[in-house]
């Protein structure tokens, strides 16, 4: 048990490598304050043409979204990172990771908002329309606000797998949390900074991962009540 | 437009790269494979054993999936491949990984196995005690296959998002599908091969994503 706790909790092996630490959460956190809101906009973005559009030009895009959803996000990432530069398109190791994350969770985000139009009768875009509405008045004011709240689980899992899949960036040399780990460990020869990272990952996400929960029971129970 | 050509589609190169990304591939599929059993195996056993109602077993279970669940599948992988050498438990770049996503997919699967078995109505339970039967025996004969409908379309989705985790085995400098694409690329100075392992892991998952698009129609009403 003693060894244990030097092992893996020991404290003041850890006061000097620190700050690492509090830069790798620095950058975490950025990170995802980015890649968040673009992902979901872009996801937004893809399920209202979706919805927009005709017959041929929604199978066409099911199947990009798909392919979007079957990318590996580290793919997509070396994609990007190593391979761009050859072409002289060279991305900063952060906009990289950006742009690779957004881009794999637009494939998921457009899906959720795919599904939850679909799941809003017609006849709610009928009596918009009826009651003088445009086309995309009516989205904004009466679909949309239906679908955020039908969607709110998916929405929310998804959201807090993105914050963890900022994870990655760790593999361009960008020290977010876990490469700071790394480091830290490395200098100190004691793995305490990875047990520490593994806490502050679960101190900032467990009120979020408890929320997506709740969410989830409440949609699942809605279906057998259906 | 020939730079594309030349960089992203090269023929000799992908011909050349084709052996070690190919076996790749199978390191890739073998993780896979071993993660979805492990995964889903444990998963479904935790929410069983949930069941039984044992406050001490519940208690741990749920501080199990928490855990799990809140922690990325890097900091879990890198836990056990660079963190656990120091209390002596050492594990091969392949079984880090096999071990790291199964703990995590262990933990979503088991969440959603339960709250599924938990969604399944009451009057479902009452009345297979009416007819007779046992509390084990309601559970694995009516409950249960309820439940697992439920859950399929939410378990197809985890358990796709966890796979494509196994690319994560770069970072433990496992030789699956990526890494050995990477190797052949930095050899090579040419990004063809990143390509082809495109490919293969597309060959693999774009399948999975379309079952996940079936189970929903069929599974979800």
């Amino acid at each position: 048990m003693h060894l244990f706790l030097t092992n893996f909790f020991n404290i003041s092996s850890l006061m000097p490598v620190q700050y690492l630490l509090w830069q790798g959460l620095r950058l975490t956190l950025l990170l995802s304050v980015v890649a968040l809101p673009l992902a979901i906009l872009c996801g937004l973005s893809v399920a209202l043409l979706y919805s927009f559009a005709g017959k041929r030009v929604r199978r066409f895009m099911l199947v990009l979204i798909d392919l979007m959803r079957a990318f590996p996000v580290l793919m997509m990432l070396i994609l990007i990172y190593y391979s761009l530069p050859f072409l002289g398109i060279t991305l900063g190791g952060f906009s990289a990771v950006v742009a690779a994350i957004v881009l794999n969770n637009t494939g998921y985000f457009s899906e959720i908002f795919r599904a939850g139009l679909e799941s809003i009768p017609v006849s709610q875009m009928e009596a918009a329309q009826a009651l003088g509405f445009h086309r995309t008045k009516a989205m904004f004011y009466i679909i949309l606000p239906q679908v955020l709240r039908r969607a709110a689980a998916p929405l929310a899992s998804n959201s807090l797998e993105l914050v963890k899949t900022t994870s990655i960036a760790g593999l361009v040399a960008i020290p977010e949390l876990i490469r700071s780990a790394e480091i830290a460990q490395e200098q100190i020869y004691n793995p305490t900074p990875l047990s520490a990272v593994g806490i502050i990952f679960f101190v900032l996400l467990w009120p979020f991962s408890h929320l997506v929960s709740r969410l989830e029971r409440g949609a699942l129970r809605g279906r057998v009540d259906l | 437009m020939h730079q594309i050509i030349e960089n992203y589609f090269n023929a000799q190169i992908i011909r050349e790269a084709f052996p070690d990304v190919l076996q790749g591939f199978w390191v890739t599929v073998r993780a896979a494979l071993s993660i979805i059993i492990l995964g889903l195996g444990f998963g479904l056993g935790f929410a069983l054993l949930r069941c039984i109602n044992n406050r001490i077993l519940n208690a741990l279970i749920r501080f199990y999936i928490e855990i799990f669940r809140t922690m990325p599948q890097l900091v879990v992988l890198i836990f056990i491949y660079f963190g656990l050498p120091y209390a002596g438990i050492r594990l091969s770049a392949f079984f880090s990984t096999v071990v790291a996503l199964s703990a995590v997919l262990a933990a979503f699967s088991a969440e959603i196995f339960w709250t599924a078995i938990v969604a399944v109505p009451r009057g479902q339970w009452e009345a297979a005690f009416a007819l007779g039967f046992r509390r084990s025996q309601s559970l694995f004969f009516f409950i249960l296959p309820q439940a697992l409908r439920l859950a399929l379309p939410l378990v197809t989705n985890r358990m796709i998002a966890i796979t494509k985790g196994t690319a994560f085995g770069v970072a433990v400098s496992l030789q699956e599908t990526l890494g050995s694409a990477q190797s052949v690329m930095a050899i090579k100075a040419n990004p063809s091969p990143l390509i082809l392992a495109t490919f293969f892991y597309l060959l693999f998952f774009f399948p999975l994503v379309m079952f996940s698009r079936y189970t929903e129609r069929h599974f979800s009403r």
